[in-house]
């Protein structure tokens, strides 16, 4: 167990151990991605109150999930970092808070997109879309800070402790803002009701959830190699790397 | 399937854009995703290939004069 | 800080702490004249922007005031460790014996005294100002000293994060802002609820539960913001 994590504080192993597992997760990503969105356009039954316009839950709602998870992975690594000043933790907080944003923007764009056609407007203060908003603050605020900071150590560090915060405070700003909005909520807007989705529409949304997981994970992984080759950039392992790729660059 | 014609699942009885928009949108996303740290990572080798040969280049052209 | 704060015990050095803040406070007045004159102007924004009809402005009232504590408490927190981090005053604190969560605490305690508590005690004067009926103003004032406290704990986090940087002024609001909106909404509900003729102690009660809760936690997160900007 602990050659185990000492390992996954290793670069060059993290390295070489997310290059061989990418080769045959991503294939599989991409797969499986392709065969949900398909599953989720064109072979489901339209619902029967929102017609066709419920096909969007199949890439509104993974995105949801897997942004909101997202968080809670990077402030987790951020806390292993902080603790055990473990290096590939802090590349690992660090790689998901771009891609989380990315996630929680695809959420609320395809929420507005959603919105349109089922309460006729593209924006509505609901509590679930603010939530969303409020946690890609969160994450444009990790990004932001890191940015900020000209000494790297100490951007990742200050960002593990603002998500770490952020983690805190996450169930609390969804209550609230959750207790919000029943206080506030227009008569004019119905929700989607209570959770009778048929069958037949939920086994394409597990399947696309899965999916996204698995695509966070290899955008994660994607990042992180990016991360560790330009922290290790001085190192005899990356120098070799790079000069291994430019004979086999010559060669083709 | 369960529509009938291409025709059908672009319109989707007037959902078409919309659905099909955000299923756009969300593919690009998901490209951009995957493809930017891949070209980071490429052009970040490409970079240090430069400059770890401009640095043996120093050396001989030093060893030799 | 003297030569003898070792000899000190916490509680004498946190007084000490809190003291000499509220003395740095009071020697520059305009510092504390700000906030209260930022709030001021704001809410004569407010009925330039929205119209000054009287029972209008009665139901934005309660959002309105909230958010103009919320901005200028936002505002101030910027500076909080800024000055001690500059000349070097905020290294002999990380260094000094006592533990740095009651010493931090005595710096969110003095600027919540400059910021909050002033603010909610002037409060009444502004919300009379934009028609807020009498039976909210109590409730008004009670939860903006309960809520201010939980707004500066949250805004030293950004302030101790911020600290080393150049630019940090505008960072901290984008790091802060999303932390403060349960505060706003349980602050601004209380008073609603008041204007309505509810009762505001539930809500209350609510922004008491999270202030303890950032008590308990954030000046842990504020002295390793501290740490890590000293070491910046």
């Amino acid at each position: 167990m602990w050659s185990f994590f000492h390992k996954l504080g290793s670069p060059p192993w993290l390295y070489k151990i997310s290059g061989s597992i990418l080769r045959w997760l991503l294939p599989i990503t991409l797969v499986a991605l392709a065969v949900g969105l398909t599953w989720g356009l064109l072979f489901t039954a339209p619902d029967f109150r929102q017609g066709n316009s419920y096909r969007i839950i199949y890439i509104h709602v993974p995105a949801a999930v897997v942004a909101l998870a997202g968080y809670y992975i990077m402030a987790i690594a951020g806390a292993v970092s902080l603790i055990w000043k473990m290096k590939m933790a802090d590349v690992a907080m660090k790689a998901c808070a771009p891609i989380g944003a990315a996630f929680t923007f695809v959420a609320l764009l395809t929420g507005a997109i959603w919105g349109k056609p089922t309460w006729g407007a593209w924006w509505v203060w609901d509590a679930r879309i603010t939530s969303m908003l409020v946690l890609l603050f969160l994450y444009l605020g990790v990004v932001a800070l890191y940015e900020a900071f000209d000494n790297k150590e100490a951007a990742s560090k200050a960002c593990a402790v603002l998500s770490l915060v952020g983690m805190v405070n996450i169930p609390i700003i969804y209550k609230s803002v959750d207790w919000w909005y029943s206080l506030h909520q227009p008569a004019s807007i119905k929700l989607t009701g209570g959770s009778t989705i048929d069958s037949s529409m939920l086994y394409p949304l597990f399947w696309m959830i899965a999916s996204f997981y698995a695509l966070f994970a290899c955008a994660m992984m994607l990042n992180m190699r990016v991360e560790i080759l330009q922290r290790e950039a001085r190192t005899g392992w990356v120098k070799r790397l790079a000069l291994g790729g430019a004979s086999r660059g010559a060669k083709s | 399937m369960y529509f009938d014609s291409v025709s059908a699942a672009l319109h989707m009885a007037g959902h078409g854009v919309y659905v099909w928009s955000a299923y756009l949108i969300t593919v690009a996303v998901v490209a951009a995703v995957l493809v930017l740290p891949l070209r980071r990572e490429k052009a970040f080798i490409r970079q240090l290939q430069g400059t770890l040969k401009r640095q043996q280049r120093d050396k001989s052209d030093a060893s030799g004069t | 800080m003297s030569a003898s704060a070792s000899q000190l015990t916490t509680a004498q050095f946190c007084a000490r702490l809190l003291r000499r803040q509220l003395v740095l406070a009071v020697r520059r007045p305009v510092e504390i004249g700000n906030p209260i004159l930022f709030f001021a102007m704001v809410v004569a924004l407010f009925p330039l922007g929205l119209g000054p009809a009287p029972g209008q402005l009665s139901g934005f009232a309660p959002g309105v005031l909230w958010i103009i504590a919320l901005l200028s408490n936002l505002l101030t927190s910027d500076a909080v460790f800024r000055g001690d981090f500059d000349d070097g005053n905020l290294e002999q604190l990380l260094i000094a014996p006592q533990p740095l969560y009651l010493s931090v605490l005595a710096y969110i305690g003095a600027h919540w005294i400059i910021t909050g508590l002033l603010l909610a005690l002037v409060s009444p004067l502004f919300a009379v100002m934009l028609n807020l009926p009498a039976q909210a103003i109590w409730v008004l004032v009670g939860s903006l000293l309960l809520g201010t406290g939980t707004l500066s704990l949250l805004g030293c986090i950004g302030a101790a994060l911020t600290v080393g940087l150049k630019r940090g002024g505008m960072l901290i609001s984008l790091l802060i802002l999303p932390l403060y909106m349960p505060v706003l909404i349980f602050g601004s509900a209380a008073v609603k609820a008041a204007v309505l003729g509810n009762p505001a102690g539930p809500y209350l009660a609510i922004l008491g539960g999270m202030l303890c809760l950032a008590v308990a936690l954030a000046p842990f997160a504020v002295a390793a913001g501290l740490r890590i900007s000293i070491d910046a």
